[in-house]
């Protein structure tokens, strides 16, 4: 655990994360699972829980669940065991929820991320197969609530870990990393606004060496950002009670980001028992070797082994390699283009850069790029060949994502982007501005450096952008005799 | 003949139709008549002659195109724990008064679909809780045999409507004794196949892990026909039905039984056994040595531990399959609330009988934290070894034979506030259904007061065929499965 103090206590954390596997139908129905339907239009008989029905297991959620043991290096359960949490709520149907307890289908495994360019390794304590709830609607209902049970039984994977973040910087990086992973092989979308990657994070401080102190559970944080200032909060104000001689009561607590503070919604008192026992509807869930195997044999690379080659393979560095495999499709986008340029550092350099900034801008991913990666190739070829300059390609990049221009070469052509390969003309440019700027001259061979820069950029304007930097810098100095 | 009709077992109605002799139509009005006639017996919770006449309908057209399965137009009622599209279903209880199903259970659609023709739904206890049929939120059911006595539980109102010939047979259900004890007391066949046999969809669950479908008649061959045609594998519906392959259990019931071992466990025939019903049981087992089975003393040393173990799982399962009723979606909800507890609290008060949340707060302390490990834990434990005494047993016996309740078919009221006095009386019942395996009861004589007594016979997995067998050459050697109540 890593040792940064806050005022002399020690942060401990660690995470619940609720992630909704993308799955056509439901965990034990068959209705679908898509988002923003009308309300309880993608519930069946059994999602209402009408009396007679009976859930049955659905392959592709146990299929996501060994594809995420897998990516995270945990012992996938030969035999586990769903279990029934009771509770009554309105919003769900059957007065329990199924989900897993004593035996849970994925058990340990770690994700490992860097955080300030340290390896960080948080280990899991297990993830378990559940269905979600419906939602309680309790606005336009004249002081009633209304439910809706479209989300009721969607399959999710709740992934728990070891109190293993010793900081809000440290939890976050975990989130991203977890997400990414999730994501990457595509047992979740990961859209968190839409609720399909929820976290709850249990905090806790305690002073260096002192037993674990009381933990305060926050649920539901729907962004990276929120959580940052959630846990940051959160902190703060445990230390600020304990400070105060007050000591910390569990519970559980919702952040609020318009106050950036967070409030207890229900402490340990209230908190229900569940009555947990084994679902007598549901036979244990036995996962043989083989299915394990076949899945093994579908798994995509995996981020950092992904990096770990871009670093090998391509000679990248680090940095760029992590920063590329942010996502499977990113990674896939350059591997395209390095091997379709040949120049794997410039194709990195084109993706971090103006790509991201493009990404970034319009909030899209790298899958709705407006420049394929078969386009971005070809520019980068033509800056390798001396065709064009950097400036000059940044032009037809930007034509390209505009939608101005489709063909490389045709952008070029159109806007006259070709850098001038005639000796002859650039001699005669080179000359010309020699003569026009005999101040500038003088002042370079008395020494100063600046001066020769200037020469260079009136033989560049005079050859509107198109003469080749590195030439027009040897043939100056070649005349200059210096 | 048509004055007899209602006399005629499944095999005989279902001949008679094929070769004409009457119709569907002629058969349901028939019934439903005598359904009607006598209301007063309290078996039948709902008619609906129209349904009925449709698919009795549908059924004389396959009849007369000749295309018909095996069962067209014979007429049967459902325990109204399995849901209906045609006809309201209530589990016996106010909670689900009026409620429509939108879809079938399994074992009506297959039912359905060997041509029978439904002519309505049965009395049941509350939820299948329940010993005597009592425990109704609607009204109890009359044993045709005494009209002053319980029919037994929880499926009262489909052995009182068989027996009383208001239907040729029924549908029951049996978590711990409710097809065989009530099949007991009103002098009818019954059997609970191996759980697991029948899909539970539809079933409106009351001990998952217990519930099991059966069909109710008169005869072991009537009951060999319906158990043919409900069994099989739902795996779309049901994930804890077995994946074996429906069966033909008609085709062994002439099997000899010669050399059979019929397994006696001694148990059974302890002080808490009336005289009367062991006389009627020996004398069944004495029938079956005279046609060549041989009879072994065996031991079932948990037998009594079957009662509070039972106690704790049914109860458990319940407290949390009973916990849809909330208000909310469906059935009923109390009309006035001041917040969603109250709502809660008042719904569930109102809407589920006295038995019925005895149960449910048993079931939710037994779970409860820092009870579950020395109750429902350690229940499932013994559970495990109740199920290793039968296999124990099944080395040395082929059959296990026994009698189904302690007692005679008790008078109406007679254990009014003492819901022990009906625990106590499932002993002999409860331990094949912790076990699942199948367990059937056949008619055996008669004792006191001229009541019927049942035989329960037992088989290992899957031996539904072995059971029928031994009952149907019983039956083709007595006649007290023939006999019918005065008056009916």
């Amino acid at each position: 655990m890593t040792s940064r103090l806050i005022q002399g206590y020690e942060v401990v954390i660690g995470f619940e994360t609720h992630a909704q596997l993308q799955t056509q139908s439901k965990i034990f129905s068959r209705s679908p699972t898509a988002f923003g339907a009308e309300p309880n239009t993608q519930a069946s008989a059994v999602d209402l829980a009408l009396p007679g029905t009976l859930p049955v297991m659905n392959r592709e959620a146990v299929h996501c669940a060994i594809k995420l043991g897998l990516a995270l290096g945990s012992h996938i359960a030969p035999r586990s065991v769903f279990a029934r949490k009771n509770y009554f709520y309105p919003d769900l149907p059957k007065g329990y929820q199924i989900s897993q307890f004593e035996i849970p289908v994925v058990q340990g495994g770690e994700v490992s991320f860097f955080v300030d360019g340290e390896k960080k390794t948080v280990r899991l304590v297990r993830a378990h197969l559940e269905e979600d709830a419906g939602k309680s609607l309790h606005e336009d209902f004249h002081g009633q609530s209304g439910i809706d049970l479209n989300r009721a039984g969607t399959p999710l994977l709740e992934i728990v870990t070891e109190p293993d973040m010793g900081s809000s910087a440290e939890a976050v990086a975990y989130a991203k990393e977890l997400h990414k992973i999730v994501t990457w092989i595509g047992v979740c979308d990961g859209n968190m606004q839409e609720g399909s990657f929820r976290c709850d994070a249990n905090v806790s401080v305690r002073k260096p060496g002192a037993p674990l102190g009381t933990r305060r559970e926050i649920k539901n944080l729907n962004s990276f950002r929120f959580m940052q200032q959630a846990i940051d909060y959160e902190i703060r104000w445990q230390i600020e009670q304990l400070e105060d001689g007050h000591a910390i009561q569990q519970a559980t607590v919702l952040f609020d980001p318009d106050t950036g503070e967070t409030r207890a919604m229900r402490t340990k008192e209230d908190s229900a028992d569940y009555r947990y026992f084994p679902d007598p509807d549901l036979p244990p869930l036995c996962i043989s070797e083989q299915w394990i195997e076949e899945v093994r044999g579908q798994m995509p690379e995996l981020p950092r082994r992904m990096a770990e080659r871009l670093v090998a393979d391509y000679g990248l560095p680090e940095y760029d390699a992590t920063t590329l495999t942010q996502s499977l499709a990113m990674g896939a986008y350059f591997e395209a283009v390095a091997r379709a340029s040949g120049q794997p550092k410039l194709a990195s350099n084109w993706i971090m850069g103006e790509i991201s900034k493009r990404l970034n801008a319009e909030e899209i991913g790298i899958e709705a790029a407006k420049v394929s990666d078969a386009q971005l190739a070809q520019l980068i070829g033509r800056i390798q060949d001396g065709t064009i300059s950097h400036n000059a390609a940044r032009q037809v990049f930007e034509a390209l994502w505009s939608g101005e221009g489709t063909e490389v070469d045709a952008v070029i052509e159109a806007k006259g982007l070709k850098q001038l390969q005639d000796t002859g003309a650039l001699e005669k440019i080179v000359d010309e501005v020699i003569a026009a700027n005999p101040d500038n001259v003088a002042q370079f061979r008395a020494g100063k450096d600046r001066a020769f820069n200037a020469l260079v950029g009136q033989v560049m304007k005079a050859s509107k952008g198109k003469a080749n930097p590195a030439q027009v810098n040897q043939l100056l100095r070649a005349r200059l005799g210096a | 003949m048509a004055g007899e009709l209602h006399q005629l077992t499944v095999a005989q109605l279902a001949e008679g139709l094929r070769a004409r002799t009457f119709s569907a139509g002629e058969l349901a009005r028939h019934f439903l008549q005598r359904a009607a006639q006598h209301d007063g017996l309290g078996a039948f919770l709902a008619t609906h002659e129209e349904a009925t006449l449709a698919q009795a309908r549908a059924a004389d057209a396959r009849l007369a195109q000749g295309d018909a399965p095996r069962l067209a137009g014979v007429p049967l009622a459902h325990k109204d724990i399995f849901v209906t599209r045609d006809f309201p279903t209530t589990a016996g209880s106010k909670m689900l008064e009026g409620y429509r199903s939108p879809f079938d259970a399994t074992v009506v659609t297959r039912l359905a679909e060997a041509g029978m023709v439904t002519l309505g739904k049965l009395n049941c206890d509350e939820f299948a809780m329940g010993s005597s049929n009592e425990n109704s939120a609607y009204h109890p059911v009359k044993n045709p045999w005494d009209t002053a006595r319980v029919p037994g539980g929880s499926s009262g109102g489909s052995a009182a409507a068989v027996a009383a010939r208001l239907a040729p047979a029924a549908t029951g259900t049996d978590t711990g004794g409710s097809i065989r004890q009530p099949a007991s007391f009103c002098g009818i066949t019954g059997i609970k196949p191996t759980y697991g046999r029948a899909s539970r969809w539809g079933m409106i669950a009351y001990a998952s892990s217990l519930d099991q479908a059966g069909p109710m008649a008169r005869t072991a061959e009537d009951c060999s026909l319906l158990l043919s045609a409900l069994c099989g594998p739902d795996p779309d519906r049901d994930s804890t039905s077995l994946n074996v392959p429906a069966e033909d259990f008609t085709r062994s019931l002439n099997d000899s039984i010669e050399g059979l071992r019929i397994g006696v466990p001694r148990e059974f025939f302890g002080e808490g056994l009336a005289a009367d019903v062991r006389a009627a049981v020996d004398g069944a087992l004495k029938a079956l040595q005279q046609l060549g089975a041989r009879v072994v003393e065996i031991s079932l040393p948990r037998t009594e531990l079957a009662i509070p173990v039972y106690y704790i799982i049914a109860p458990a399962e319940a407290s949390s399959n009973l916990a849809r009723f909330d208000g909310v979606k469906f059935g009923h909800r109390a009309r006035d609330y001041t917040d969603l507890e109250d709502m809660y609290k008042k719904t569930r008060a109102e809407g589920f009988g006295e038995e019925v949340q005895r149960r449910i707060m048993t079931g939710t302390y037994v779970l409860s934290h820092g009870y579950y490990d020395a109750y429902y834990l350690q229940a499932q434990k013994i559970r495990r070894l109740i199920a290793d005494d039968f296999q124990r047993a099944f080395k040395e016996c082929d059959v296990i034979a026994g009698p189904v309740a302690p007692t005679v078919a008790w008078q109406l009221g007679a254990h009014g506030a003492d819901p022990l006095a009906d625990y106590l009386a499932d002993i002999f019942t409860l331990p094949a259904s912790l076990a699942g395996l199948p367990g059937m009861s056949v008619p055996a004589g008669f004792g006191e007061g001229g009541m019927p007594v049942g035989l329960q016979l037992i088989g290992n997995y899957l031996q539904e065929g072995r059971l029928l067998n031994l009952a149907h050459r019983l039956q083709q050697a007595t006649d007290f499965h023939l006999r019918a109540p005065e008056g009916f």
